[in-house]
């Protein structure tokens, strides 16, 4: 048996045609059980707050502790009317979320997150 | 006379302005009810809850309300002020016992901090007209939680004021939180020292009037 961190990859096709509550309670049941979530197109910042929410329903102590969520940081603010009109979504971009006592981020640049996960105790 | 008292009420309710109810928000460490304080102390005399550097010492949020903020150039502004637990995404019971506490005080502590970010989200979903969001100047404001609660505010349309808190401290690097959030207003002070004040207050008259 391989020893790891299981990598659950969803594509942006299969996250539209799920409802919020389905991508949350999805991305909660894979971090319980110890995997890391990577979508490729992340959550809106509704979402995000929901899964906040739900998150601090489901800390345990001693048990769960809760999420590291990570996504390329928004430098803000397009400049000009060009850049006004052609901004894109900030929640097109990558997510990687996980169990914060197995995923750690070690660096976040414009364009490139640098993270460490390990296995579950 | 009844008849008329309940006219009188009835035109009050009618033409009176809404006041807006401002949160203070950011996340935990950063200085926000030791912001709070200062402006409601500024205005009152009163403090609205003790500030400890142990993270999530404020676990539930709470509402000061008519507090006159007065912009300098004589413009005032009649607001709520609501003080909120700090927003995160993660809630250790250990992180608690590193400050001495012993393990049912942390396990307590980390039980109240879970319900108090929620109702903070709770509060800014259902009951907040506009935000201050605090920022440590001496961290990093790239932080998720950060990008995600502003992401947020800017969804639900709100007007926010980002302060760069902790000014008086020899590493803090307030330019950095202007760099991350170049599309709202960021206004530096030392909640601490009351530092810079005016100008804050100043902001909030313009922005949430």
């Amino acid at each position: 048996m391989i020893q790891g961190v299981q990598l659950d990859m969803l594509s942006a096709d299969r996250l539209s045609k799920m409802t919020s509550y389905e991508k949350i309670r999805l991305i909660l049941d894979d971090v319980h059980q110890g995997c890391v979530v990577v979508l490729e197109r992340g959550l809106t910042p509704e979402e995000q707050g929901k899964l906040l929410e739900a998150t601090m329903m489901e800390i345990a102590p001693g048990g769960f502790s809760g999420i590291e969520i990570e996504t390329y940081p928004s430098f803000g603010g397009e400049k000009g009317f060009f850049g006004k009109l052609f901004k894109k979504d900030d929640s097109s971009r990558m997510m990687v979320i996980g169990p914060v006592d197995q995923l750690k981020m070690l660096s976040r640049e414009k364009d490139r997150l640098i993270a460490w996960a390990s296995a579950a105790q | 006379m009844a008849a008329f008292l309940r006219i009188k009420g009835f035109f009050n309710k009618l033409f009176s302005k809404k006041r807006s109810r401002v949160g203070i928000y950011g996340p935990p460490n950063a200085g926000k009810t030791t912001l709070a304080n200062r402006i409601v102390r500024d205005v009152t005399g009163e403090a609205l809850g003790p500030a400890s550097e142990i993270p999530h010492e404020t676990r539930r949020a709470r509402r000061k309300e008519g507090v006159e903020i007065s912009s300098g150039t004589g413009s005032k502004l009649m607001i709520d002020i609501v003080d909120t637990p700090g927003v995160t995404t993660k809630i250790d019971y250990h992180e608690f016992l590193e400050y001495g506490m012993d393990q049912d005080e942390a396990v307590a502590r980390a039980r109240e901090a879970t319900e108090g970010v929620a109702e903070a989200m709770h509060w800014l979903r259902e009951d907040i007209d506009g935000v201050i969001y605090v920022l440590d100047s001496t961290q990093d404001p790239f932080m998720h939680v950060n990008i995600m609660m502003i992401g947020i505010i800017e969804a639900r349309k709100l007007p926010v004021v980002i302060v760069a808190n902790k000014i008086d401290l020899p590493d803090a690097a307030p330019q950095r939180i202007k760099s991350a959030f170049p599309q709202h207003p960021v206004v530096e002070i030392s909640g601490l020292e009351g530092n810079n004040m005016e100008a804050l207050y100043a902001k909030i008259a313009e922005v949430f009037k």
